[in-house]
């Protein structure tokens, strides 16, 4: 027990004596947290627009205000149809909005009128959502044209938004970042801390040291998975305070799954430095074999369900996607571990696979 | 010998902060000579070494290192030196011949040159049977054996080696300093760090460093002579002992 | 001359002699180009809709069929259980729930006025709010026919109607792949040369080979150039790659704009990013450091490329730091000349930008990168 300790210590030495690694343990789950919660969001907040007026009466310069008095929405200039091409290539300007002629009159005496929006759909997505915010503010332009005038069978739908009333983006995604950043911290820096020891063949020396060389092993993963339950302790109150978020569930049960995630991170770190015999194909493997795929199939930044089938089928063997899901109902919804039995069996499973492989691989080398 | 010295160092010092690594020394080597630089660990010769190469800027201090000034002319002073270190500096994912046609290609031997030299030199190491594969693959002796070859390829004035026989039993440290000693009877100068003790005897001229200091300067026989040692080994023990730098 | 010639050939050798890392670095990015933009789809669509029609009238499963033949929901339940719907937004199989109360269609017709309830999962904001503004569409058109249908001769106060029409240009079908392919496909250029460029030299460090050439008269910027010129051609070769074997070949995307311009951009940028490796090597002494270093600013780099999320939609301070982030003006260039066919004179400003920031990072390294300690 003693040696366990002794090597602990030592590890512990060799990371917090390297600061630009400390730069990456603790810097960066705290940068993404801000990243997402300040800057990171599909949300149209100042949108710059142009308008092609050809009315020029009352209803278009009604429109005109309102659009300018919207808040995701400004108007940037006014221009005449030939110069549409030129005003999107500048990139700048991703929406224009052409009201046609005779607007006002066609509205009131045919009670019918005309908006073109035409979109830069270059980047699909912002124009989808500059069309919806136009046309709701279209919308409510035709609605304040009827006021008064009372109406036969009303419908009226009411909305309850649960979960998350404020709308709040990050309630999506500190999930997501808890994830992202346990999982890729825990792999690649248990990789390739444990090859560097091959590398350096200091590693024989520890095997052949008169202890278990699974002493050795653990004993790296340690320090990683102290640093990450660290993290987590930043990233909470982080999101509490900084960005408003409010955990719904149980601490307790919230870093007792964490752990689990983190066990079975480690153990993923382990099979790749078994299988990695310099430093540089560990770090390979961990950095860009997991991280675009981990950023894109935990399911915080694109809905899993709208993969095709075997992508979503890939995105069930991504520990990350699996403890989203866990990490969701408890802090968001509150939930218990009844709701998350099941997935935290499959994440449990998981590692134990992933640890009986290490556990074989690495005795196979050794013998 | 010639009359220039081939290196001269005044009063050299380098300082890391406030510790002083090398401390106020001076001495001259004639070409041919092989020079020994001994000491324990940490007593500041392989940071003397490095200012001569140039690769670190003393603090203080002046050398003429093959009759360039060591602040002024150390792009000069490199085209005329050879280096060996501590790690053998071979790349172990190219083969024998490849490094040897780098090292001088990029000590500006034209490929003819190099053509010319390579087989020759190759024989006299017997890796013949060797010359295309990975170095990594060589046993160590072999590797030292061709890194202070590769050193001396260009045939420069001086040739710098830091600790170069680490690691190998008695006989191939014998076999290298073979090649040692030819390189001087070629007229390169030799400039060796070393902390074997018996290996000062191979040299002409030894000095002993201890805390940053050159506490002795001399031919081994005459300062077994003046200090009554039988071995260099007693020589050092008695500079020593008042050290207060211990390794590393 | 003749040094980088050696130089050069040294390092091409060690490179391509690493079969293992070499055949990573290209199938790697290649295998994710192929899945990630699979992957990576904002479209909001198939969203899972229950329904609890308490009133089970002709014109509740009327409204039940607007809703449906809508095209943007998907009805994965209905019933008359409200409790059991509700489980199904807690296990997040609906995001949307609509509850018919019993009595509507009655309630309706006498007073003029019907409640309909919609509980939502907002956990994923961007979903319930589409959603939810789908729905409410859908009832609102539905209302309106409803009242033109019911109100026979009598005077129904006519209401102004507007129509919108939207045009999308560039990218008609509003395909998300035309525009997450290129923009992935620089990431990856972008992680491999900044990553592999920087463990090179520090792996010469780490063994110690890096002091040999210190020794010698080679001098420093050949050096560097004889590092940077192997991984820029590894780097237009997973570009070209990636832009022709997977972009054309398996996803049909062809740049509306020209090629070579993208190629033009693609060297400078390449010299940019492998001076941010180079950078980083002269930071680090050891691989792991180097990684580290790589790996935070690789990270901020991608999530503030634009990519993901528009740099439209973040703050100012945000902005800013956009601005300072290679990658988005690589990001921007791509969608530009793939989409719009932006020729290089609209460029100018980007192409301007990009050289500033290779002869910044790279004149940073070289003066940090000194032989004599």
């Amino acid at each position: 027990m003693k040696q366990f300790k002794g090597f602990i210590y030592k590890e512990f030495l060799h990371v917090f004596r390297d600061k630009k690694t400390l730069l990456l343990l603790f810097g960066l789950p705290v940068i993404q947290i801000l990243l997402f919660g300040f800057a990171l969001t599909n949300e149209i907040k100042n949108a710059r627009v142009a308008i092609i007026d050809d009315a020029k009466d009352l209803g278009s310069r009604q429109i005109i205000d309102k659009i300018e008095a919207s808040q995701p929405l400004s108007i940037s200039r006014f221009i005449s149809a030939n110069q549409i091409a030129s005003t999107f290539k500048s990139g700048k300007i991703k929406m224009v909005v052409v009201i046609p002629p005779n607007f006002y009159e066609n509205l009131m005496h045919e009670k019918a009128g005309k908006i073109q929006l035409i979109l830069d759909a270059s980047d699909p997505n912002t124009a989808t959502t500059l069309a919806s915010i136009a046309i709701g503010i279209i919308q409510s332009y035709t609605m304040d044209l009827q006021g008064e005038t009372k109406l036969p069978l009303n419908i009226k739908l009411e909305t309850r938004m649960l979960y998350n009333p404020s709308l709040q983006g990050s309630t999506n995604f500190v999930p997501g970042v808890m994830a992202l950043v346990l999982l890729l911290i825990c792999v690649l820096m248990t990789s390739v801390s444990i090859v560097r020891e091959k590398e350096n063949s200091t590693m024989e020396l520890l095997l052949v040291a008169p202890f278990n060389p699974v002493i050795v092993i653990l004993a790296k993963a340690v320090p990683y998975f102290m640093i990450s339950l660290f993290n987590l302790i930043i990233i909470l109150p982080l999101s509490v305070f900084v960005l408003d978020m409010k955990i719904m569930g149980s601490l307790t049960l919230l870093f007792a799954e964490s752990t689990l995630l983190i066990v079975t991170a480690l153990t993923l770190g382990l099979l790749i430095s078994n299988i990695a015999a310099t430093q540089q194909v560990a770090m390979v493997v961990s950095l860009m074999g997991m991280l675009l795929p981990t950023m894109l199939l935990t399911g915080f930044m694109f809905p899993i369900e709208n993969m095709p089938l075997p992508l979503q089928f890939v995105s069930n063997l991504v520990p990350s996607k699996w403890y989203y899901i866990i990490i969701k109902n408890i802090l968001i919804k509150g939930l218990g571990i009844e709701a998350v039995w099941k997935e935290t069996l499959i994440l449990a499973g998981m590692t134990l696979i992933l640890l009986m492989l290490s556990i074989k691989n690495f005795k196979t080398r050794l013998a | 010998m010639n009359e220039i010295p081939v290196i001269q160092v005044r009063n050299l010092t380098k300082r890391f902060g406030t510790f002083t690594a090398v401390d106020n020394i001076s001495f001259e080597v004639q070409k041919g000579e092989i020079f020994g630089f001994l000491g324990a660990n940490g007593a500041g010769k392989t940071t003397a070494m490095r200012m001569l190469c140039g690769l670190s800027k003393p603090t203080e201090g002046e050398a003429i290192i093959a009759g360039f000034d060591i602040h002024k002319d150390t792009e000069k002073i490199k085209r005329s030196i050879g280096y060996m270190s501590q790690k053998f500096s071979l790349y172990e994912d190219l083969t024998v011949v490849e490094n040897i046609q780098f090292f001088g290609g990029i000590y500006g031997l034209s490929k003819k040159e190099i053509q010319q030299r390579t087989p020759g030199l190759i024989e006299k190491l017997g890796l013949t049977a060797e010359s295309d594969k990975l170095v990594s693959s060589l046993p160590l002796g072999w590797k030292q054996k061709l890194a202070f070859s590769v050193a001396i390829f260009h045939h420069p004035e001086i040739v710098f080696l830091d600790e170069p026989t680490g690691g190998v039993d008695p006989i191939t440290r014998r076999q290298f300093w073979d090649l040692i000693y030819e390189a001087s009877d070629n007229g390169i100068t030799i400039f060796v760090t070393t902390h074997y003790m018996d290996e000062a005897s191979y040299c002409h001229r030894i000095t002993m460093m201890v805390d940053g200091v050159i506490k002795a300067l001399d031919t081994p026989s005459n300062l077994k002579t003046q200090y009554h040692a039988a071995s260099i080994d007693a020589v050092f023990f008695e500079l020593a002992r008042g050290a207060k730098r211990k390794a590393d | 001359m003749n040094t980088l010639l050696f130089l050069l050939q040294k390092e091409c050798k060690q490179i391509f002699r690493n079969t293992l890392i070499l055949r990573m670095i290209i199938a790697m990015p290649i295998v994710q180009l192929l899945v990630m933009p699979l992957a990576a789809d904002y479209e909001i669509k198939n969203i899972e809709i229950a329904i609890v029609d308490e009133d089970r009238t002709a014109l509740t499963s009327q409204l039940i069929q607007h809703i449906t033949a809508s095209g943007y929901f998907n009805l994965i339940n209905y019933g008359t259980d409200y409790k059991k719907s509700i489980q199904l937004i807690e296990n997040e199989k609906a995001v949307l729930v609509l509850h018919i109360p019993s009595g509507f269609e009655k309630h309706l017709q006498k007073e003029d006025n019907g409640t309909l309830f919609l509980a939502v999962n907002a956990i994923n904001g961007m979903k319930a709010n589409v959603g939810s503004a789908y729905l409410n569409q859908i009832i609102r058109a539905f209302n309106q026919e409803l009242r033109l249908k019911t109100i026979v001769g009598q005077a129904l106060p006519l209401m102004p109607v507007i129509e919108i029409l939207p045009i999308n240009w560039y990218n008609p079908l509003l395909n998300y792949r035309f525009f997450m392919v290129p923009g992935i496909l620089v990431l990856l250029v972008t992680m491999i040369g900044s990553y592999m460029c920087a463990l090179n030299i520090v792996k010469e460090k780490e063994i110690g080979t890096i002091e040999q050439i210190n020794v010698s008269p080679v001098k420093k910027s050949y050096f560097i150039l004889a590092k940077l010129i192997p991984f820029w051609i590894i780097g237009q070769f997973i570009f070209t790659l990636g832009l022709f074997g997977i972009a054309r070949w398996v996803y049909g995307i062809i740049p509306q704009g020209n090629t070579l311009i993208l190629y033009r951009f693609l060297s400078i940028y390449l010299v940019a990013i492998l001076g941010i490796g180079l950078l980083i090597s002269t930071y680090s002494e050891n691989q792991q450091q180097a990684m580290s270093l790589t790996f935070f600013f690789m990270m901020i780099f991608i999530l503030m490329g634009g990519l993901f999320t528009p740099i439209e939609s973040m703050p100012d301070w945000a902005q800013w730091v956009a601005r300072l982030n290679p990658v988005s003006y690589f990001i921007e260039v791509m969608r530009m000349v793939f989409s719009k066919g932006s020729q290089w004179d609209d460029l100018k400003n980007h192409v301007g930008i990009m050289t500033l920031f290779a002869l910044f990072f790279n004149t940073w390294a070289l003066i940090n990168y000194k032989k004599t300690g």
